[in-house]
């Protein structure tokens, strides 16, 4: 393809030949990026360059009335989402748990899930350290894997007993979602979805099951459901008095 | 006075090696506990996401709080000016230092990802109390370094007065920061209070001294120096005063938790039905750990006995481990209240007492702690000089009445 070359060909057979090369390289080229460019635009509803926004607060309402007791499908898909094996042991993860309570004065039962709060004002960022535990613009509060020194200062922290500390080496992880040995993490608020403009893994589960007892969406937006739902009906915090201001939020406690 | 020599001890006698060896020995099994723990996971210890700070943290947090208090005997000397403590004061300086290096090796080892020490020395979170003690830590090394260079250097000496004035405030800030690790929780119902920090400043006081007269005695004794009544009275009696404050500390955190009617169920737990909290907080702390050594350190016929004394401060550091090991995992073993009126009941361990038994890797780790401090002072006194020839009475304080 060097110009200055000597060629034996007449210029309109370099001119075809380079046509067809051309040609074929494009296509060859087209064929090899056109399924990652239809993966990656299915992937990434909003593209990596676009910065995460406070104009947007991520929240769950959960309806305590709609939330079935026994029922554990949004623990079970959390668990099959984030690949957390947990069993019995006090060392076992939980991202997400059914607390069964019941009314010391009345004997009323009520089933609800609790997860990480997403606070405005989380302690466990407050307390970390080297400010692995942080809260991105959109209000979703993770870890940090790489600057995580499992000093645990968080778990202490959380007045909700949201964070887990992982005690053993994981195995057959969700690339989506990594872990390790000696890091503490919880909830993500399934962050990878939520990217991808899908619902957490939880959310969908309680919908297909047919309850609807957790709703997600953005609190700051005044037309999203969550929104209607928490300005026209009595929701409360948990721990309301310690004013975190969770992103989590119950209705019919 | 003037006539007191600093002397390194000698150090060449299989009893001092035997007595070094066996200490190393500690510290090498606390690394080897570390670096099984490290291996394995936390999963070989008795710690789970309930109680997340265990037997390492009682060690760790033992030794630094004992660490600040150990410098007290040097900072009456250099800071309120008493000419009698002028010659403890460097071993005061060393056994600070000593302490805390162990206390924070033991944090250290103990971490999920004790290989990320670079990042937790790079990347701070300003609002973190941690991220500030690791600033105070840092800066009670050097400021403690520099102490004992400017009274083990003649040129130096002047300076001695300031380091020492430094070191009382840094010591204070410390502690202040090793208690509001815990005060500063507003999520625990035993934590969350402002009188951590200076009760803990007090418990230091009498831990760091009780822990200061054991080494100092042993020392003397060993190296066979002469140790005066004169020196051991006075420390004994400024002991009592420490012991008789903390207790009082104590009685005041609880009084308080006791009049809040939120707090009674976490003060139940603690004073009644906690079980093993229950017992080292009533035994442990309180009975062993406060008022028998009163009770000897209070009374001139039984402080006077050396067996009795070092029973006093033996039962100090006892009745300190005892309380660190109520407020530390007690703490967390009570369950949280996230919902104030119900009771909860979940595959997490909500609302259920949380269990935890300490396990040998943990127990080792943190006695390999106490033998990193105990290896740095019997070996800094050998090749540094810490110690006066002689504190006997004459030597001291020739008015001294003992």
């Amino acid at each position: 393809m060097n110009d200055n070359q000597p060629s034996h060909h007449s210029s309109n057979e370099v001119d075809e030949h380079r046509r067809h090369f051309i040609g074929a390289s494009a296509a060859l080229a087209g064929l090899t990026v056109a399924p990652g460019v239809v993966v990656y635009g299915l992937a990434h509803a909003k593209p990596d360059s676009e910065p995460v926004t406070n104009k947007v607060r991520w929240g769950l309402l959960v309806d305590a009335t709609q939330c079935a007791e026994g029922c554990t499908d949004c623990v079970t898909a959390c668990h099959t989402e984030n690949a957390i094996q947990t069993g019995a042991l006090e060392t076992d993860p939980h991202w997400i748990r059914k607390v069964e309570l019941k009314d010391m004065r009345t004997g009323r039962s009520q089933s609800l899930p609790v997860m990480c709060q997403h606070c405005e004002d989380a302690p466990c960022v407050d307390v970390c350290p080297t400010g692995a535990s942080f809260k991105r613009a959109d209000g979703i509060v993770l870890v940090d894997r790489h600057t995580c020194i499992g000093c645990r200062y968080c778990v202490m922290a959380c007045p909700y007993k949201a964070r887990s500390f992982i005690h053993e080496t994981l195995t057959d992880q969700n690339p989506d979602v990594p872990r390790g040995k000696g890091c503490v993490e919880s909830c993500t608020m399934c962050v990878h979805r939520v990217d991808r403009d899908q619902q957490p893994a939880c959310v969908e589960a309680c919908s297909q099951a047919g309850h609807n007892a957790i709703i997600f969406g953005d609190l700051n937006n005044p037309n999203s459901d969550i929104a209607k739902r928490v300005a026209g009906h009595p929701t409360s915090q948990l721990r309301a008095d310690l004013a975190l201001n969770p992103g989590v939020r119950y209705e019919g406690l | 006075m003037a006539s007191i020599t600093f002397r390194e001890i000698e150090g060449s006698s299989p009893r001092y090696w035997f007595l070094l060896g066996f200490i190393a020995l500690f510290a090498a099994l606390g690394l080897g506990a570390a670096y099984y723990m490290e291996h394995h996971g936390h999963i070989v210890t008795g710690m789970n996401n309930s109680i997340v700070w265990g037997t390492p943290h009682v060690f760790a947090v033992f030794l630094i709080v004992a660490a600040s208090g150990a410098l007290n005997v040097a900072s009456i000397a250099s800071v309120f000016g008493k000419v009698m403590y002028k010659p403890l004061a460097p071993l005061s300086a060393l056994l600070a230092f000593s302490l805390l290096m162990g206390g924070l090796t033991v944090l250290m080892l103990d971490l999920g990802r004790p290989d990320r020490l670079i990042v937790a020395m790079t990347y701070y979170n300003l609002k973190s109390v941690f991220a500030w003690n690791v600033v105070l830590y840092t800066g009670f090394f050097t400021i403690v370094a520099v102490y004992i260079w400017t009274m083990m250097e003649k040129k130096m000496n002047a300076y001695s007065k300031a380091a020492g004035m430094a070191a009382f405030i840094w010591r204070l800030i410390l502690t202040t920061g090793t208690g509001s690790i815990f005060g500063f929780l507003v999520a625990r119902d035993a934590y969350s209070s402002a009188l951590l920090a200076p009760m803990f400043i007090i418990l230091s006081f009498a831990y760091g001294l009780a822990v200061y007269l054991l080494v100092l005695m042993a020392a003397y004794t060993w190296s066979g120096r002469p140790l005066g009544d004169a020196v051991l009275k006075r420390l004994g009696k400024l002991l009592a005063v420490f012991v008789a404050a903390s207790l009082y500390f104590v009685f005041v955190y609880h009084l308080t938790n006791l009049y809040f009617t939120k707090q009674h169920a976490v003060e139940h737990f603690i004073l009644v039905s906690g079980g093993i909290y229950t017992t080292l907080f009533w035994v442990g702390q309180i009975l062993i750990g406060g008022i028998v050594p009163l009770i000897i350190l209070l009374n001139p016929a039984l402080r006077a006995s050396r067996g009795l004394l070092v029973a006093a401060c033996l039962m100090i550091v006892f009745g300190g481990l005892a309380q660190m090991y109520v407020t530390i995992i007690g703490g967390q073993a009570f369950p949280l209240d996230i919902f104030p009126g119900w009771e909860e009941k979940s595959a997490f361990f909500d609302g259920v007492v949380h269990q935890y038994i300490p396990s040998l890797p943990e127990l080792l780790l943190g006695l390999g702690g106490v033998a990193i401090a105990l290896v740095m002072v019997t070996f800094g006194i050998k090749i540094l000089r810490f110690m006066p020839d002689s504190l006997a009475d004459a030597e001291i304080d020739p008015h001294a009445k003992t």
